[in-house]
């Protein structure tokens, strides 16, 4: 059974230590939510876990072999969507999903596309250009590309922002059919994402206590002198 | 491969939906071009005798005008994010994107240059060397343009930043380039220079995309 761990991260955005002696471990059919406030590190964790970002210390695992020994069979089990939804404006909503299915393989891109519309509920922007989408219906269907293009692991950034109650609803049917298949979900949110059973992670536990409250206070007194 | 014609593809339609980067780059050869007979007067043998020189130097400078946006688009969209990750070698994706590239804004020009050599009374002995040169050429331009996209990707002013990154780059191409043509018309051997530049494009196409993926990575974390 393949495993997905992290020990010892510690991540460095600029000349701050965001996270340091981070662990985490997830079986299949696991979901892990990360928890904290702004800044905290959500994202760049997620971006750490996606191989985007190289992490300053530490290691990650799959089923025991380090990730950095195996970049693209990494790359080839995740899918992950962030805070750009990737839509381009000229192209339609079908054309934009097609495009990401064969991108990562599949064999008949466009009924993938179709199928994945559906199961978002939102078929009828299939032929709508991505310059007229709301930002709901643009977050649907990056969401979509999740089912176009199928990967063990999905690495979710705030995957829920701007979608309504019903899609809320849907997506975590979707991730529960995920995690039922053995699929693993990473997630981070700040409005509650239904996930039985799944594990939370506070990424406040990581944050290295010295800089940050140096750092905390300068940042204050700034933004106190700015007012 | 079918990975790596999917993303052609894909800019190809961006290209062609948009329509702007295409007929802009053309138009500004040919504008570009037809400025000089009013600078340096309508003489024609002057004209002949900077021909060759004077298309390049167009050709140049047109190539330039969209490097900016090979990448760009992509980045602020996160569209770049997805390519890295994707199963497809961030080198084929920059291949490809540079492929696109010259497809739109290389090949028209290729195809202009002729009428433009009509217009300055080139030698009809240069016209075969001349689309020649700008067939090897401008594969070359968009390669090494696409490291300075990659390089200034997030820069502020990027467009000016690139220009000045790219243009001395350039020489060696342009020198090739209007040294074949001028040969040809005094009646000498084009074959040097046109292997120099084939060199050049041989070279090129493995160092580019290698490092313009080197660049991407950078930008996206």
């Amino acid at each position: 059974m393949p495993v997905f761990s992290g020990s010892e991260l510690t991540c460095l955005r600029g000349d701050r230590l965001v996270f340091t002696g981070l662990e985490f471990r997830i079986a299949p059919g696991g979901a892990l939510v990360l928890l904290g406030p702004n800044g905290s590190g959500k994202s760049s964790l997620l971006r750490v876990m996606a191989g985007l970002l190289k992490p300053l210390r530490g290691t990650l695992g799959w089923d025991g072999v380090s990730v950095a020994d195996d970049p693209d069979g990494h790359r080839a089990r995740v899918q992950y969507v962030g805070h750009l939804d990737a839509v381009k404006p000229v192209l339609t909503a079908a054309e934009n999903l097609a495009f990401w299915a064969a991108l990562a393989g599949a064999a008949d891109p466009a009924a993938n596309a179709r199928a994945a519309l559906d199961r978002l509920g939102v078929p009828h922007i299939a032929g709508v250009p991505g310059r007229y989408l709301s930002a709901g219906q643009k977050r649907r269907l990056n969401l979509a590309r999740l089912l176009a293009a199928p990967a063990t692991l999905w690495l979710l950034d705030e995957p829920t922002v701007a979608l309504d109650r019903a899609a809320i609803a849907l997506f975590e049917g979707l991730i529960a059919e995920h995690r039922a298949e053995g699929g693993m979900v990473v997630l981070s949110t700040h409005t509650d994402i239904a996930t039985p059973g799944g594990e939370e992670l506070h990424l406040d536990d990581f944050t290295p206590y010295a800089d940050d409250e140096a750092g905390g206070e300068g940042e204050f007194q700034e933004e106190g002198a700015a007012r | 491969m079918s990975r790596f014609l999917r993303l052609v593809a894909r800019d190809l339609r961006l290209a062609l939906r948009q329509g702007s980067d295409a007929t802009i780059a053309v138009m500004f050869f040919v504008l570009c071009v037809v400025l000089f007979p009013f600078g340096v007067g309508p003489e024609p043998n002057i004209l002949a005798r900077i021909a060759a020189g004077v298309i390049w130097v167009a050709a140049l400078l047109a190539s330039l005008l969209s490097l900016e946006r090979l990448f760009q688009t992509d980045y602020e969209d996160g569209s770049l994010e997805l390519l890295s990750l994707s199963s497809l070698p961030l080198e084929a994706a920059v291949l490809a994107k540079t492929l696109a590239h010259w497809l739109v804004t290389g090949v028209p020009l290729i195809v202009a240059a002729p009428l433009l050599a009509v217009l300055l009374n080139m030698d009809a002995q240069g016209f075969g060397v001349l689309v020649l040169t700008l067939t090897l050429g401008t594969p070359i331009l968009s390669l090494i343009g696409s490291i300075g996209a990659a390089l200034t990707l997030g820069a502020r002013r990027g467009g000016v930043l690139l220009s000045l990154l790219i243009l001395p780059l350039y020489i060696p191409v342009l020198i090739f380039g209007a040294g074949a043509i001028d040969a040809a018309i005094n009646s000498l051997t084009p074959r040097p220079h046109l292997l120099l530049l084939a060199g050049i494009l041989a070279a090129a196409l493995p160092l580019a995309p290698w490092a313009g993926a080197a660049a991407l990575r950078q930008a996206v974390e």
